[in-house]
Formats: structure tokens, sequence, C-alpha cells
């Protein structure tokens, strides 16, 4: 059995195989394979028995459960309209011009990728943006200098 | 009664079941609320809110067609406040759509189309959200997917899931972003899309439409070295009426032939002929496989399953490959009619089978994919050119600029043009096992059915999946080992039912010989390429009509047809046997499951 099988397996027969199953399966995998795979998405629906058409419908209405590969550390910057008032464009710009990478691209060294979400529930605290469960606010374009540096030569 | 409740819409008493929609209630009072979600055979989905009413007593508009009526309530369903609303709602629509009418295959006959003209849209209220478009999806030979005149109102994906149990199709995305999507986006003709149709004829729009061809066969018919023909199933002529004025449910057929002969078809031919013949094979083949499971003892396939809807076909193919055996190998009628076509017919007729063109005219999306099988060469060509629905029939027809309701009719032409009742059922649910018991009954017994007027009633009508047993007793002595057997029969309509049949049989709990299986909800006179719309109503109306249509014929069983009894004479010498094999009977193939 290939790796993604016996991954699926597992969550399966964790969470069963109805159908309330799919999200809990969905987030294990890409809480370990950080994307969900055309392979794994059939893996999915099989054990469910439902389409995977249907699978993939479902991961794709959740900001969180990506449908292709992705760097190591994924950037989500705050898209809603409050952090947007606060000056996320210049956030944006800066991270572009420093990652070298537009919106929904990955680096070439698979290191990062970056995307926008809807609210992450920091608006009195915007311009927010997370790398992967970690949550920046009060961004300005130093600030966004200072973190992606630190990533780039300590982690 | 309690379950009865009362309220008023508009001023207008009504008394509705409890748990029946605002919608519903207004059926019942006559007034008609706007909808576009909304689809009388799927679930409620209540996602674009062009049919809000005013309920007294509430601050918020409501969803007539997702909120229950109740007792007491006060409706109004054509305030100011209710027209401005839909109004707005319709012209947000329109400001993401791709409004391009004049180019639109279902202009005239979109509801998109119907509400902006009712609503009397301005297309300067809102600026254009249209997003830049992406190409139409032409791969699939069956369905074309054109996103940019998607109203995202999910009729197609319902009908996906609920009526075919197929789910191709999805929403994927959310907000702004969300679309109908397959499985990671990929081109119809590459998922498990059975061809089926049905999401087209849900559809409001034209986002989902067939793949068209008929501009080819006007090609062909002003092309003197071509000799074109035709054969009409027994749907187009119940269903095409719809199209060109008539009400639901007239039948059509002689208006049809005379207007297919004006049109230039050198001959029209009738897909009744080989429906006929089908029933001949497939009855000879069920017969061989009861002699082989009882007499020789052999391993076969029981319950044998009919193989004369290509969705159904195409659904197997992909959900149960491990079960291809129990599909008949009779090929549908309109491939043994192609077949027959370039051989039979061309050397009858003394023409050559290159410059034949044969078309035939169905009401499915599926056998436009049947006709473009690579098994579907046995004539040494490509034995159907061309599959158009009976909705392009109906655009030719006005096109050929013909006063259809004023024609003549006429009687389809020979050679294979004559037909049977028990064909002309075909279009109906159950029609294929009535048809097939009316002959193989008759070939184990020697004597007629033993229904009242050959009207085998069980197998009709809507209900999901029928039985009909019927106790075989006296038969002719070639057929004495099936002495005192009660033969049981099933027949399912729509694909959801297709999957009960086929679980039963994977599980083999299967407690049937013989079941046939048809991909449209209502049979072929529900199919994917009838006129729109489609529901259970009108689908009654033309199951009436092809019923109508069989009693009024003087020959209904199969092998009672002349010119059938001919073709086994002159060229195919009997059933089952060398030639039959070779341009009858096919094979399947198993097909991605995800
Ligand atoms: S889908 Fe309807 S509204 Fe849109 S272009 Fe076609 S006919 Fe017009
Ligand atoms: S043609 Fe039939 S199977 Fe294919 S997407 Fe439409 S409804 Fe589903
Ligand atoms: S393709 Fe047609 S049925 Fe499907 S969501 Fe779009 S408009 Fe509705
Ligand atoms: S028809 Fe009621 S919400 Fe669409």
């Amino acid at each position: 059995m290939a790796d993604i099988q016996v991954l699926v397996k597992e969550l399966v027969n964790k969470y069963g195989t109805k159908r309330e199953a799919l999200i809990p399966i969905l987030q294990g995998v890409v809480a370990s394979e950080r994307y969900l795979s055309s392979e794994a998405m059939i893996e999915i629906a099989k054990e469910l028995d439902i389409s995977a058409a249907e699978v993939y419908g479902t991961a794709t209405f959740y900001s969180f459960l990506e449908t292709v590969p992705r760097g190591k550390y994924v950037i989500r910057i705050c898209r809603t309209i409050v952090c947007e008032m606060n000056g996320k464009k210049d956030v944006l710009k800066i991270l572009e011009e420093i990652l070298k990478i537009k919106v929904g691209e990955t680096t070439m060294d698979k290191k990062f990728s970056l995307l926008e979400t809807n609210c992450i529930g920091w608006c009195h605290q915007g311009p927010a943006m997370l790398i992967n469960d970690e949550v920046y606010s009060q961004l300005t374009s130093d600030k966004v200098r200072e973190i992606i540096q630190d990533y780039i030569r300590n982690k | 009664m309690e379950n009865l409740i009362n309220l008023t819409i508009d001023g207008i008493d009504v008394q509705v079941e409890r748990g029946k929609s605002i919608l519903e209630a207004a059926k019942i009072a006559n007034v008609r609320i706007p909808t576009l979600c909304h689809h009388d055979d799927l679930c409620v989905a209540g996602n674009c809110r062009v049919c809000v009413v005013e309920v007294i007593g509430r601050p918020r508009l409501e969803a007539s067609c997702a909120v229950p009526a109740e007792d007491g309530m006060k409706v109004l369903t054509s305030t100011p406040k209710v027209r401005t609303a839909r109004k707005d709602i319709v012209s947000l629509l329109v400001a993401e759509h791709n409004t391009q009418c004049t180019t639109c295959y279902r202009s005239t006959n979109c509801e998109l189309q119907s509400l902006s003209a009712e609503y009397n849209i301005d297309n300067d209220d809102y600026i254009s959200v249209l997003k830049p478009q992406k190409p139409i999806d032409k791969s699939s030979w069956s369905v074309e997917k054109d996103d940019s005149k998607c109203v995202r109102c999910q009729r197609c994906v319902r009908t996906c899931a609920e009526l075919q149990h197929v789910n191709a199709l999805t929403a994927s995305g959310k907000g702004n972003h969300m679309k109908i999507s397959t499985f990671l986006e990929l081109p119809m003709n590459d998922v498990v899309c059975t061809n089926c149709g049905q999401c087209i004829t849900h559809c409001p729009t034209g986002a989902l439409t067939e793949r068209r061809y008929y501009s080819d066969i006007w090609e062909a018919i002003g092309d003197p070295t071509k000799h074109v023909i035709i054969n009409t199933a027994p749907s187009v002529r119940v269903g095409l009426g719809e199209m060109l004025g008539f009400p639901i449910g007239t039948r059509v057929t002689g208006k049809m032939v005379t207007a297919l002969k004006k049109m230039g078809f050198d001959s029209v031919l009738d897909t009744d002929f080989t429906a006929d013949l089908t029933i001949i094979e497939e009855g000879s083949e069920f017969l061989q496989r009861l002699e082989d499971a009882l007499v020789h003892k052999k391993q076969v396939a029981l319950p044998m399953l009919t193989s004369c809807s290509p969705g159904w076909v195409k659904f197997i193919e992909h959900m149960y490959p491990n079960h291809l055996d129990h599909l008949s190998t009779c090929k549908s009628p309109q491939q043994m009619f192609g077949a027959l076509a370039k051989t039979y017919y061309a050397e009858k007729m003394g023409i050559k089978p290159e410059n034949i063109v044969s078309v035939a005219g169905m009401p499915c999306a599926a056998k436009k994919f049947e006709a473009n099988r690579p098994e579907m060469k046995s004539s040494g060509y490509q034995d159907v050119d061309c599959g158009l629905t009976t909705r392009e029939l109906g655009h030719m027809i006005k096109q050929s600029g013909l006063d259809f309701t004023n024609l003549q009719e006429s009687h389809f032409d020979s050679l294979m043009g004559e037909s049977t009742g028990a064909a002309v059922i075909f279009g109906a649910t159950g029609g294929v096992m009535e048809a097939a018991l009316r002959t193989v009954y008759e070939l184990i017994t020697g004597r007629p059915v033993p229904f009242e007027n050959l009207n085998i009633v069980p197998v009709r009508g809507l209900e999901g999946i029928k039985e009909a047993s019927v106790k075989l007793e006296n038969c002719l002595p070639k057929y004495s080992f099936l002495e005192g057997v009660e033969a049981r029969f099933a027949v399912a309509h729509g694909l959801k039912n297709a999957r009960i049949i086929m679980d039963q049989i994977a599980k083999g709990e299967s407690p049937y010989h013989f079941i046939e299986v048809m991909a449209c909800p209502g049979g072929c006179i529900g199919g994917g390429g009838q006129p729109i719309p489609t529901n259970n109503a009108i689908r009654r109306k033309r199951i009436e009509a092809i019923y109508a249509e069989d009693e009024g014929l003087a020959k209904r069983k199969s092998h009672d047809n002349e010119e059938l009894k001919k073709l086994y004479q002159d060229f195919l010498k009997e059933p089952l046997g060398h030639k039959s094999h070779k341009l009858l009977h096919t094979k399947y193939r198993k097909r991605n499951r995800y």
C-alpha cells in the first residue's frame, strides 16, 4: 500500500466512513501532508464511497484545506475590509517584493507560499497575517521585512 | 384535520398540508411566483432568492421555495418591495452574466432571459462584473459546459447527485469564487459523467447544453453525392411538438416525417424497426442465458440487464466494472440501425456505404457519445455518423421555414421503416421489458402474454423500481426446461434506482432474471435531449402519448414486423447468428471509478 493509502486508512479507522467523517479526514491528511493530492482525494472518496468530485468540492470550500502543493510556510494575509483599510496593500507589496512571488504562488525553493484568506478574527489589530498557525498582527512594512528575514535565516 | 393549515396568499384563502412551502401553497392558490434555483424534481436549495415574498409581521423578505407555509400566514407576492428586490436580484445575476442572447443556444428557452424580460432589467443599474472567461469545455461528445452563462443555481449538481447518483459535478470554492466544477476541474470527458444530459435539461440557462452537430447535417444534405438518411426514436415523436407550438403530449409522428422529407433527407426511417430487432436479439439472448444456466449448467451472468440506454451503459462501466457480464451484448437500436444502414440497406438500395450519412434523431445526449465509441464501426465505417437531439431537430425544422402546424402527415419510408407498438413503447420506462415479454412469452409458450390486451401494466408508470413476474406453464417442447418457472422482472429508471438494482446484484441478492434500466427518469421520454423543461407532469403526458401510439398500431409485437422477418430471411439468417454477432452485438469496457 502506498503511504497515502496507509494514512487515509488510519484516519478512516479513527473517524469512520460516514459523510461527517469527511472534514476530519481531510484535515488529518493536510496536517501530515500539507495538502490534498489527487491520489489522497480519490483514496478518501473510495473509503467513504462518495464521488471524487464531492471530496474536491468540499476541500475547495475551506481555505485551510489545500488542494495544490504549498511551501513549508504558508503565509495567509487577511483580505477582509478592516485589514484592507489598515494598510494590507502595502504589506502585501512588501511580501511580494521580498519573496518574489505573487498571491497564489510558491517560491522556487518551496519554502514559502503566499495566499489571501478571509477574516481570521484579528480585525482590532489589522493588518494581520498567518504563517502556518502563527498570527502576526499590526503589521507594517518594516515589521513584515523582519519577520520574513527571520524565517529565511533561522527556520 | 390538524395536518392541514390555512393561510392567505395575496388575499386568497388556501389550505395546504403542514410542511408545504409558501411556493407550493401559492401554486394551489393559482398565484405564480417566479423562481430560478427551484426545480420540481430536486430538493430545495434556496440560493437564488428570486422567489422572495413578503410575509406580514416578518421583518425580512422570505424565499418562498424554502420557507414552510404556516397557519394564519398572510403572504404578499407582488408588493413594490418584493418587485424591487426581485429586480435587483435578477440585475445582479445579469451583471455577472455573459449576456450573449443573440448567439446563445438557449435563447427563447432560458429562465434568466425570461426573468430579465419580465422585470425589464436595465443594464445600467449595475456595472458588469463578468469574470475573465475560461474557454467553453467541449471535451465531451455530449455535454458542453460554458461557465460564463452559469447562474450558480446548482440545479445541475443536485440533478447529478439526487436523480443520477453520479456526482460528476460539484460546487467548488466559495463566495464569489464558487463555480460548478468536476473533480480537479478536469474536462467533462475525463470524469465519471455518463453523458445522460439530465443536467442539461435541468439547467435554466445556456451554461450546459448538448454538443450540437446539426450544421454538419445541413452540409451533408446539401451535398449531392451524399445519401443522407435519418431514423427517429419513439420519444422524439411525442416530444418534438413541444418545440413547435403543440401542447405537451401531442403525437406529431406524421408531420415530423413530412418535415424531414421536405428538409431533404433522402430517406426518413424509424428507429423502431431496430427496436423490434433488439427485442428479437435480446429476447433470444435471454433465452440462451436461461438455457445455458438451467440445461447446460454453465456459469452465466443472471439477471440479464438491458443495454439500450448508453448513459446507463457508461454508468455501469464506471461504477460497477466487475459486473459488465450482466449487460446484454445487444447494441442499442440506434447502433443496430447504423450497422445495418451501411450494410443491409446499402446493399438493397444499391448505394455505396461510404456515400451514406446516417443520422439518428434521439431524445438523448448520451447517444452522441455512443455513436462515437470506437466499438461502433462494425459496418467498416462509423455506423452512426451523427446523433441529434429532439431539440436540435426542432431547431432544424424551424430553420427550414416549414409551416409545421399545417403539414400533411406521411409515413416512414422503407427499407427499415416498419415498426410495431412494441417498439414504440421503448420510449417509456418499462417499455423495453413489456415489449420483450410480449415476444419472449410467446416464443416460450406459443401463446400471447397473459395480460389484458397485451398491456403489461405493472411495469408502466413513474415508480422508481417496478416489478412483474409470470409463471411459465405449458411451454413448447423446445423450452420445456422452463416449465413451472416463475420468471421475475424488474424495471428501473433514473440512475439513482439503477444503483439500487446494481447493489443487489453486486451482493448476489438480486431476485430477478431480467432487468430493464434506463438512465433517465421516466425513460427516453424524459431523456437529456428532450425539450426543456421536463418534470413529472410533463413526463406523464409524454408517456400517455407513447401508449396511445402503441394502442393505435395494428401490430403490437416485435416478432410480427414483416420487414424484420425479411431482414432475417435475406440477410441475418437467424437471431444470434454469425452476422448478428458481428453487426448487432458489442463489448463493454471497464472505466475509471473516480
Ligand atoms: S443563458 Fe440565457 S440570458 Fe444567458 S446568453 Fe443565453 S439566453 Fe441569454
Ligand atoms: S450528463 Fe448526467 S452524469 Fe454527466 S454531469 Fe450531467 S447529470 Fe451528471
Ligand atoms: S450550470 Fe446551469 S444548472 Fe448548473 S449551476 Fe450553472 S446555471 Fe445552474
Ligand atoms: S427559487 Fe427560491 S431561492 Fe431560488
